[in-house]
């Protein structure tokens, strides 16, 4: 497909409109800082100021180098190596916050700082789990659906410089929402805390991605479109609807960061529910799966197990997840027949979750031995036994009567970590750890020793991590529910809590080993793009797109 | 494109289609798998039957077994309080004297009076009511209010600068913040008070403040600083003090007057839990209810008392 005319595009029509768009995004921002009524909203629109400025600074000397003209032949590989080092640094910043909070969690009065109040664990709880979930795993999906769908459209991203736009749009919105927690600007929405303009600005930002990617396979030269795109596809159109209907709201005024939902009540549960609980689904499950299924067949080098089972169980996870959201409200003032429903669509959705595990795992019949050999390829199996473990564990919670014992408790802790430790976190590192030699054109990564370390480090901190959450939080539970043949409750709520201490410093190891596991690749891949990959180690032969006719840019 | 082939390893043919190298196999669907995700549906129906389920146009299915929270928690209610049996309707009966008096009927108070203040009042006062800074110790005999089972009963129900119209209320002034005393004259006020709980202070400075404790002080404090429940003045004569004993926390309290607030529980608990939690409290601060040193006799009255519920 090395089109003869191999050409420069023409006009760069998109850096034009990016740079008017970000101009009047700095007029507005000059406004909002001049008339804010807040000071958190004056600070955000000082970073608002100084992100269009550098925004715009960088299309100016891009414009007169002529740096924008594209060549339409080759892949946009360029903003995918820098969706690699946001994924790590947003990785590092996330887990640190979750083992300080940790650390607060088990030494309440020792990582206690009344005089700084930003530093209390209600501002950096949601820096971690934003940070983790949003930044690390947005992150990595920006960087490989960018990757993904080029290779299984072979076409370039679609757009021009709007890739780019959706990068650094992105991480202005990550910066916008954890400083705005730590200031303590927050809507009070879990995994939604952001207040209504960094909600308006992250809906352009994803738009933008949508765009990008639809339009990418709008060209494609493929006639049909992988099953990754598909997953990817429902992640960013669900995703979109999630947010803007989660986070309708009027603000205070144009510049205040307060804002009013226009939900309230049990409706305003249920709203949130609905979208919290398809975070997980469409953001955590469908676009997680989406890169096992392209990196898991191609670390592999076998053909995915079942197409079939691939289509059926892509329609019904995507069908039956968005009805499951009410089992977070169990035994609330939600009618009880919602709660039947979240419930029961919940052990339906058993199977189409098993269905992309099953998928994966299969993949590996006929290249098993790798796993000894391989332990990126390890790190995606223990990565589909999580996603297995969790998607049992979830239907199984989301039964009423075992909801009534594991609701509030650290039990759910625990099985969201397994699900984000082991699932979300190692597939991501798997992904990455294929990626990076791809990307800066490295036969492998500079040692296939520090993979092993950081597999069996983290996945030991994943197993102490959630085995100590299931003790304390069963613990907590059968506490919760005791009493004494008087009739009166056994024990206090304070009496719960301390009886969890020695947990919460298991749980606070588990998570400190899992982040050191998270060092360990940084310094792998900091050490493999410097170019130290040692030439005798050729463990397998990961090759370039090979069919490719368009080279990486 | 399409060109299916036989895969090697599996015997199964692929799909044809190719994708940076990925191929599909065309395997048929896990048996397993299906007949599971079939059960999986066949449970939420019949959980759909028998459970209320589906919303209609003017309500919702009942499902054939009519089960409902609400009466479960009814039942429930029930259940606990055939469990608590007689002695819980006696409770709300008696009187707390009588209830003290009553081995029975004590030991069963003490039990949901512990239940009771483990989630209510262990929060400020401590798992064992022994208090902290700004909390007062209850476990010792030592009272701000009044420690009789009718005193601890009035402030558990009203509480403390509350807003309940009949909480205590009283409030020290901020003699240093608001400009009332002098710094020197704060600095010598604490070295008094400091005195007056018996220890070693500055004579000279303790000469010095000696008019303004009476005129300042003794009002509520007492001329001998022994203290007056009328107003929640504390005793001055032992160093049991809700802010610290020590000089700097004396000369802050006396800067800035601090006074906590404790929540009106009478809006929160219902009667006989409020019964058994006074008689709780009273039991385990010894229960005489006498202040720790002798009442003053001449409660002068001041302008801060002229808001005091007694």
């Amino acid at each position: 497909m090395s089109e003869t005319k191999s050409s420069l595009s023409a006009a760069p029509a998109d850096v034009i409109a990016v740079f008017a768009f970000s101009a009047i995004g700095l007029i507005w921002s000059l406004c909002a800082a001049a008339f804010a009524d807040d000071a958190p909203f004056r600070v955000h629109a000082y970073i608002f100021i100084a992100a269009f400025g550098l925004g715009l600074t960088w299309l100016t000397l891009g414009i007169a180098d002529g740096r924008f003209r594209f060549r339409q032949d080759r892949y946009s590989d360029s903003v995918i190596r820098a969706g690699v080092y946001a994924s790590l640094f947003w990785g590092v910043v996330g887990m640190l916050v979750g083992v300080i909070i940790a650390c607060q969690l088990a030494w309440p009065s020792l990582f206690y700082f009344p005089s700084a109040g930003w530093l209390n664990f209600g501002r950096l709880r949601p820096v971690h789990t934003s940070g983790v979930i949003f930044a690390f795993g947005g992150n990595v999906l920006i960087t490989t659906a960018f990757y993904v769908v080029q290779r299984t459209c072979r076409a370039r991203l679609w757009g021009g410089i709007a890739p780019w736009f959706v990068f650094w749009g992105y991480q202005l919105f990550i910066v916008l929402a954890a400083t705005g927690y730590v200031m303590g600007v927050t809507q009070g929405k879990e995994y939604a805390e952001p207040e209504w303009y960094v909600d308006l600005w992250l809906t352009i930002v994803w738009v933008m991605y949508l765009l990008v990617f639809l339009g990418t396979i709008w060209k494609r030269k493929e006639p049909h479109i992988y099953v990754a795109n598909w997953f990817f596809l429902a992640f960013l159109v669900t995703i979109a609807v999630l947010h803007i209907t989660n986070n309708l709201a009027i603000p205070i005024g144009p510049f205040a960061s307060k804002s009013y939902d226009v939900f309230s009540g049990v409706q305003d549960a249920l709203t949130q529910w609905w979208y919290g609980h398809n975070a997980v689904g469409f953001f955590l499950t469908a676009a997680f799966l989406a890169i096992m299924y392209y990196f898991m067949p191609k670390r592999a080098e076998r053909p995915i197990y079942s197409y079939r089972l691939s289509i059926v169980h892509f329609w019904a996870l995507i069908f039956i997840y968005i009805w499951a959201g009410p089992h977070h409200l169990h035994y609330t003032a939600l009618p009880q027949w919602a709660q039947t429903l979240g419930m029961t669509f919940s052990i339906m959705l058993w199977m189409p979750s098993w269905g992309g595990m099953i998928n994966g795992l299969m993949t590996l019949s006929g290249a098993w031995d790798k796993l000894r050999t391989d332990p990126v390829l390890r790190m995606m199996v223990a990565a589909l036994a999580f996603y297995g473990m969790s998607t049992f564990e979830g239907p199984v919670m989301s039964v009423r009567e075992v909801n009534a014992l594991s609701h509030y408790t650290d039990w759910t802790i625990g099985h969201v970590h397994s699900g984000a430790l082991g699932w979300v976190g190692f597939i991501s590192f798997g992904a990455l750890y294929c990626l990076v030699p791809w990307l800066w054109k490295k036969k492998q990564m500079y040692s296939n020793a520090l993979i092993e370390w950081h597999f069996w480090v983290a996945f030991t901190g994943i197993v102490l991590y959630i085995t100590s959450m299931w003790v304390s939080g069963i613990g907590e539970g059968l506490m919760w529910r005791k009493y004494t043949p008087q009739g009166f409750l056994a024990y206090t709520f304070i009496e719960s809590v301390s009886a969890k201490h020695v947990e919460y410093i298991i749980r606070m190891l588990g998570g400190l080993m899992y982040l050191s596991g998270t060092l360990i690749m940084v310094y792998n891949v900091w050490r493999t793009i410097r170019g130290d990959a040692p030439a005798e180690e050729a463990v397998t032969d990961l090759a370039y797109p090979a069919q490719a006719a368009t080279a990486a840019e | 494109m399409a060109q299916r082939e036989k895969d090697q390893h599996s015997g199964t043919e692929t799909t044809g289609h190719e994708w940076d190298g990925i191929k599909e196999l065309d395997t048929p669907l896990p048996r397993w798998w299906l007949i599971i995700w079939y059960a999986t549906i066949v449970i939420a129906v019949v959980y759909w039957i028998l459970m209320p389920a589906w919303p209609t146009l003017n309500g919702y299915t009942h499902g054939i077994l009519h089960a409902s929270d609400r009466m479960q928690v009814e039942k429930d209610l029930a259940a606990l309080k055939a469990q608590r049996g007689r002695q819980g309707v006696i409770l709300q009966q008696a009187s707390l004297e009588e209830i003290e008096k009553d081995p029975n009927l004590q030991a069963y108070a003490m039990a949901a009076g512990q239940a009771i203040f483990g989630d209510n009042c262990a929060p400020c006062h401590g798992a064992g009511g022994g208090g902290g800074k700004g909390y007062a110790n209850l476990r010792d005999d030592i009272w701000l209010w009044g420690g009789s089972l009718d005193q601890i009963r009035q402030t558990i129900t009203h509480g403390v600068r509350s807003g309940d119209p009949e909480a205590h209320v009283s409030q020290m002034p901020s003699f240093g913040r608001d400009g009332l005393l002098k710094p020197n004259e704060v600095d010598d006020l604490t070295e008094y008070v400091v005195a007056l709980s018996h220890r070693k202070a500055d004579a000279a400075a303790v000469a010095r403040a000696a008019p303004i404790f009476s005129q300042q002080c003794a009002a509520c404090h007492g001329p001998q600083g022994m203290g007056n429940q009328l107003v929640g003045a504390p005793n001055l004569t032992d160093t049991d003090w809700l802010y610290g004993s020590d000089r700097q926390s004396i000369h802050d309290q006396i800067w800035f007057g601090r006074g906590g607030v404790m929540p009106a529980w009478g809006k929160r608990l219902d009667e006989a839990s409020i019964k058994a939690v006074t008689v709780y409290v009273h039991v385990n601060s010894g229960g005489s209810g006498q202040p720790s040193g002798p009442l003053p006799t001449t409660a002068v009255a001041s302008p801060m008392s002229s808001n005091v519920t007694p």
